[in-house]
């Protein structure tokens, strides 16, 4: 299985990346856009595993810090 | 690697850990050179063993190029291992800059940094308020005094969740705050958008330290100041202390 991994700011966590890209798209034409968000993306092989509980915990110790951090992940078939 | 004569007046060991990406270790290893009482020896990451040391520092730098998070991989270095049970045994740690980011991705300090709130590196001096003068690391500085010591970092927001502050300031473990040069610690007087100006905090115990600015970089008047001389000379009056 492949997972692929999302990492975003938590919710409530000022993201200051997320306010800059909010600021710049309306002078480029594209309005009301609201709540822009800037995280990670990881991809990683899991050797024909179907390892949920393993990237849950690579997400806890690792991947993501849970105090600044949401994470979420899905896994596809390779 | 070089070590300081470690003569008999030199008898509060420091050791100043290396990781691939650390670039404030000889900062850090010569300004505890500077005190006669103190000698400092460099350690590598993959060390094990921390024999013989009073205090460890985690110095600045981009360990492992800054790679996920500040600090991330740093934690998982060797000598990690050795750091945490040394904190854990009562051995004094500071961590400074990245070191303070490395503390705090290792859990053995509260709370997290994340991307300064202007995206934008500052490098300058900035005027820190001694909130508690207790602890082993601040001793010699006065409760409320006003010191003035450089930052240089992209990432040096501090953030903690509202609990997480709340037991912070009931257990005096916020140790520096940013502040303007009359001590207020002003919206305007904090460079990187830190939760309640917060510059550096300690473990509930005392003794872990971690904060972004740089006190081993002012330890002489020479590179244009002396304020950070405080910190170092503290840890040396707690260790000599706590022998007699």
């Amino acid at each position: 299985m492949k997972a692929k991994v999302y990492i975003t700011p938590k919710k409530g966590i000022l993201d200051p990346q997320g306010a800059a890209i909010e600021h710049a798209l309306p002078a480029l034409g594209f309005g009301g856009v609201a709540n822009v968000r800037v995280g990670k993306y990881i991809e990683l092989d899991l050797s024909g595993r179907d390892g949920s509980d393993e990237v849950d915990k690579m997400c806890k110790k690792l991947l993501a810090n849970p105090i600044i951090e949401d994470f979420k992940f899905e896994l596809v078939p390779d | 690697m070089s070590t300081l004569p470690q003569t008999e007046t030199r008898t509060v060991r420091f050791g100043v850990v290396i990781f691939p990406g650390s670039n404030c270790d000889a900062d850090s290893h010569d300004a505890v050179g500077t005190f006669a009482a103190a000698a400092a020896r460099y350690l590598w990451h993959k060390d094990t063993g921390l024999d013989g040391l009073d205090c460890v520092i985690l110095p600045g730098g981009f360990s492992y190029g800054d790679y996920l998070r500040s600090g991330a991989i740093a934690r998982f270095s060797p000598i990690m291992e050795a750091v945490t049970r040394f904190a854990a045994d009562g051995g004094l740690v500071i961590g400074i800059c990245n070191g303070f980011q490395i503390l705090l991705e290792s859990g053995l300090l509260p709370g997290a940094i994340h991307r300064n709130q202007a995206l934008k590196f500052v490098c300058r001096l900035v005027s820190l308020r001694v909130e508690n003068a207790t602890t082993p690391f601040t001793n010699k500085y006065n409760q409320g005094q006003v010191i003035r010591v450089p930052i240089a970092h992209m990432e040096g927001n501090y953030f903690i969740d509202a609990p997480g502050l709340a037991s912070l300031e009931q257990h005096k473990q916020i140790v520096v705050r940013y502040c303007d040069e009359s001590g207020s610690a002003t919206k305007e007087a904090n460079p990187n958008g830190s939760l309640a100006n917060i510059a550096g905090v300690c473990n509930r115990e005392g003794n872990v330290f971690g904060l972004m600015p740089h006190p081993e970089r002012v330890c002489d008047p020479v590179v244009g100041g002396a304020d950070g001389r405080g910190v170092f000379a503290s840890i040396i009056n707690s260790i000599t202390q706590a022998r007699t």
